[in-house]
């Protein structure tokens, strides 16, 4: 899909990207050349499907019915290196690992050990253990990032709605394009003077003029294909490819943040996951594809708020569980093996004899992720994920420079 | 109109319509609306609606018309189900009572206690099923005994399809033993954690287990298979047989255990606790004062659930009647345009399309914990300028000659003492109608409740 980006759009590092319901982007400007990008799994992805423990002898009893066909069987998963497999649907990811790019990361799982949803994706959000602070870590990385050459508008975040991820004192924007008639920039001024003094609509709409002024000449569409490109638009790998453009751009933005439903996989898990593992693995080569050089200046941080039960359930899903897998993707990442340490799946290692039991951090990861790329310093990592100095930053996420 | 009657109509209602009076006793007119069946029922409005086991039937016979027609070589695609006409005209039959009834209060109930009980029209082909749901399981108890509310809406199947508990078994039952297939435990949380107790209660892994154990055999059928109205049926062979203990009480087995352990559960403290925050959350300000929460709890406990009494005790909280410091969602916005100032062309409005748009589509939050109902996760710069463009393209239409009504008098008529003169005299300076129409639904005081 083409993109045509204005001088002005990417002089301002903002734009507007489509979305739907099931997936969401929020973008943010910062000073640094580095590209961080968070891909939140809403709903809890088996990691056990993900990256297959097939090496481990409990397996098949846990979950017979759950377990692709082994490495070299038609349909059959990847091999990473003799113990663990990769999902068959994730084929792109398959060749970034195969060139050192992806790290996949076991049985890691945030500080809480809640099975609920609502609350684990808040915690993981919000990067801490309890939910007496109210800002997304990610924007605590922005406040932690030099200000002095920022514009006014630190961020734009697309979609209805900021993620948690992205709320707190660093104000980001937002737009969304929705088909309605717009009014003319004169009694747009009127409805903003309107709104000058109110908290809550005077700030909203400064800021979504400012975004909106340049919408039109920010990016469009190749026409051949029509707005969201031939695939409908929206889904994983259009938004991956409008974002990856944008951050590849030289003033663009720098950081993105995506949310991805689907994850959630009660019932009939095998068919369940294919159609959101093959849209994850098609928006990750897309994402790759649309930075091109860029890429390597990349972090590509992939998680979910927790794992799923070891063994299957009645029927022939998970129910929500504990430890899970991460990955971490980009161009100078020290990847093409799986890290982490195997908990074991026999008697007595599961989790609450149940679970799949963590052994990471989620937060190590995190951490480790923004020392490593973004340079965050022990203290500002502090700040960052406060409390969080039982969880040392994971070291080796990228090559050495 | 004084301001109590104008604070009133917005954070408990939906706004007022044009030409009705605004209430002289406020706080005794909006008691009164708790009294009483609930009124669209009443009215005959939603007769024509299917019931639970309609829209049940309906599914099945397009699974079955489906198939038959891709045989017959029709395009995948190209099928059209007739469930989809099923979740158009409920949802145009309830926003379309929501935009033009006196007893909004009552809507308003409805509309929190369906967001409450969140069922997605999204997901496990439920779009037809939740509007049988409300009208059900919500709008026959929201003056009712919260307990009498759960069981209506958990052996609702919209909601045993929407958290998969339609085909749980249990893996002792004959069900179980003989096909291999066993437990799915979404419900059984998902009662516990969002419908009732919460997190709070401090409930284990084993209690969520065994909760979603004692729910086996709690499915769907239609009128073949023996569905009850709302296309309820017990499957004793699929229940897991034995006692159960959930929070410490054991439960022989059997439907009634389910019943048992759904009101233990829904008449607990926590419960109250959680459902007192939810309704302080959302009538009286994001972060309610905690001695509202104490009193609407303690209302409830006093009463053993009675929501009619719990909805009557927050009219009766000072905080009731402060200045209206929320933001209206999407929805509220969306009716209360309608209601101050109807279409004039008289043509009926799109709501699922306009709602979608808007960033809340009717019925279908992305997960089970429904809409948020504070400002931060609705005054993103693309939300609030969406409702903005929403209603510059609404406003439109008071451009017609024969608009009847002058924006002035729509502002005065719906917002009275709420309208500021800032924007009487931005109006007052607007080029038309259509701007003027735009002025005062983008005005800040239009956007609270």
């Amino acid at each position: 899909m083409a993109l045509h980006l204005s001088r002005r759009a990417t002089l301002l590092g903002l734009t507007a990207i489509a979305t739907t319901s099931r997936v969401k982007l929020a973008l943010a400007s910062a000073p640094t050349d580095q590209r961080f990008v968070v891909v939140l799994l809403r709903g809890a992805l088996d990691g056990m499907s993900s990256v297959v423990p097939y090496g481990d002898a409990n397996l098949a009893s846990l979950r017979p019915e759950l377990i692709p066909p082994a490495p070299g069987q038609p349909g059959g998963m990847y091999d990473l290196g003799g113990f663990y497999g990769l999902n068959p649907s994730l084929t792109g990811v398959y060749a970034m690992y195969q060139a050192g790019e992806v790290l996949p990361i076991h049985a890691v799982a945030g500080p809480y050990r809640t099975r609920s949803h609502f609350e684990a994706q808040d915690l993981l959000q919000l990067g801490t253990e309890n939910t007496g602070i109210t800002s997304g870590w990610l924007n605590r990385v922005l406040a932690e990032l030099p200000s002095q050459t920022l514009p006014t508008l630190k961020g734009l975040s697309v979609g209805i709605g900021t993620p948690l991820l992205l709320q707190g004192p660093v104000k980001v924007g937002s737009y969304a394009p929705e088909h309605f008639a717009t009014p003319s920039p004169d009694l747009y001024a009127r409805i903003q003077a309107l709104n000058a003094n109110d908290p809550i609509t005077g700030p909203a709409i400064g800021n979504g003029l400012r975004g909106q002024s340049f919408d039109a000449s920010i990016m469009s569409d190749d026409p051949a294909t029509g707005p969201g490109g031939a695939k409908g638009g929206g889904n994983f790998e259009s938004l991956a490819t409008k974002a990856g453009a944008l951050l590849a751009a030289d003033d663009g933005p720098r950081i993105a943040a995506f949310q991805l439903e689907g994850w959630d996989t009660h019932g009939n898990q095998v068919n369940g996951l294919k159609i959101p593992l093959a849209g994850l693995d098609a928006g990750l080569t897309a994402l790759k594809s649309a930075l091109g050089p860029s890429w390597n200046q990349t972090m590509v941080l992939v998680m979910t708020e927790f794992g799923r039960t070891a063994a299957m359930n009645g029927t022939k899903g998970t129910d929500h569980g504990t430890a899970t897998a991460a990955f971490v993707l980009g161009g100078n990442i020290n990847g093409g093996k799986v890290l982490g340490t195997w908990p074991g799946l026999g008697q007595g290692q599961l989790f609450e004899n149940r679970d799949l039991a963590p052994t990471m951090d989620i937060r190590s990861v995190a951490k480790g992720a923004l020392a490593s790329h973004l340079g965050l310093d022990a203290q500002a990592l502090a700040r960052v994920f406060p409390g969080s100095m039982a969880a040392a930053p994971l070291l080796g996420l990228t090559r050495s420079v | 109109m004084n301001k109590f009657a104008a604070i009133a109509h917005v954070r408990f209602g939906l706004g007022l319509l044009p030409g009705q009076s605004p209430d002289s006793d406020p706080k005794a007119a909006l008691k009164a609306q708790l009294q009483g069946p609930d009124p669209a029922q009443a009215s005959g409005a939603f007769d024509s609606l299917p019931r639970g086991i309609d829209a049940v039937d309906t599914l099945r016979g397009d699974a079955m018309a489906r198939k038959a027609a891709l045989a017959d070589g029709m395009p995948k695609g190209a099928f059209k189900p007739k469930a989809r006409a099923l979740y158009e005209a409920d949802a145009a039959a309830q926003m379309g009572w929501a935009a033009t009834t006196q007893y909004d209060f009552r809507e308003r109930l409805v509309w929190f206690w369906t967001n409450h009980f969140t069922v997605s029209i999204y997901q496990n082909q439920t779009a037809s099923l939740v509007g049988p749901m409300i009208r059900e399981a919500i709008r026959p108890y929201v003056n009712g005994n919260f307990t009498d509310m759960v069981l209506a809406v958990e052996r609702h199947p919209a909601m045993l399809r929407y958290l998969a508990n339609e085909n749980s078994v249990g893996p002792n039952s004959p069900a179980g033993l003989r096909s291999k297939r066993g437990l799915n435990e979404n419900l059984g949380r998902e009662c516990m954690e969002l419908h009732t107790v919460g997190l709070k209660a401090g409930y284990t892994q084993t209690d969520v287990t065994n909760m979603a154990k004692i729910l086996t055999g709690w499915s769907v059928a239609g009128t073949d298979g023996g569905g009850d109205n709302t296309g309820f049926k017990y499957r004793p062979f699929a229940h897991e047989p034995g006692p159960q203990t959930v929070m410490g009480n054991s439960y022989d087995g059997g439907e009634q255990a389910g019943i048992d352990a759904l009101t233990y559960l829904s008449k607990y403290p926590t419960t109250y606790q959680l459902i007192a925050t939810k309704l302080a959350t959302h009538f009286i300000a994001d972060t309610p004062p905690p001695h509202t929460v104490a009193q609407l709890a303690g209302i409830l406990t006093e009463t053993g659930g009675d929501l009619a009494a719990a909805s009557a005790a927050l009219l009766d909280l000072p905080e009731a009647w402060s200045p209206l410091t929320k933001l209206k969602t999407p929805q509220d916005f969306l009716i209360s345009t309608v209601r101050a100032a109807p279409p004039p062309d008289g043509k009926p409005l799109n709501y699922p399309a306009i709602m979608t748009a808007l960033g809340q589509p009717l019925w279908g939050a992305p997960l089970p914990n429904g809409w948020p109902d504070v400002a931060a996760s609705w005054d993103g710069a693309d939300a609030i300028l969406s409702r903005i463009n929403w209603a510059y393209t609404y406003a439109a239409r008071f451009n017609a000659g024969d608009a009847g009504v002058e924006p002035p008098d729509i502002a005065t008529a719906s917002l009275g003492p709420l309208l500021r003169p800032a924007t009487i005299s931005a109006m007052a300076a607007a080029g038309s109608r259509r701007e003027a129409v735009t002025m005062l639904l983008s005005a800040p005081e239009f956007q609270r409740r």
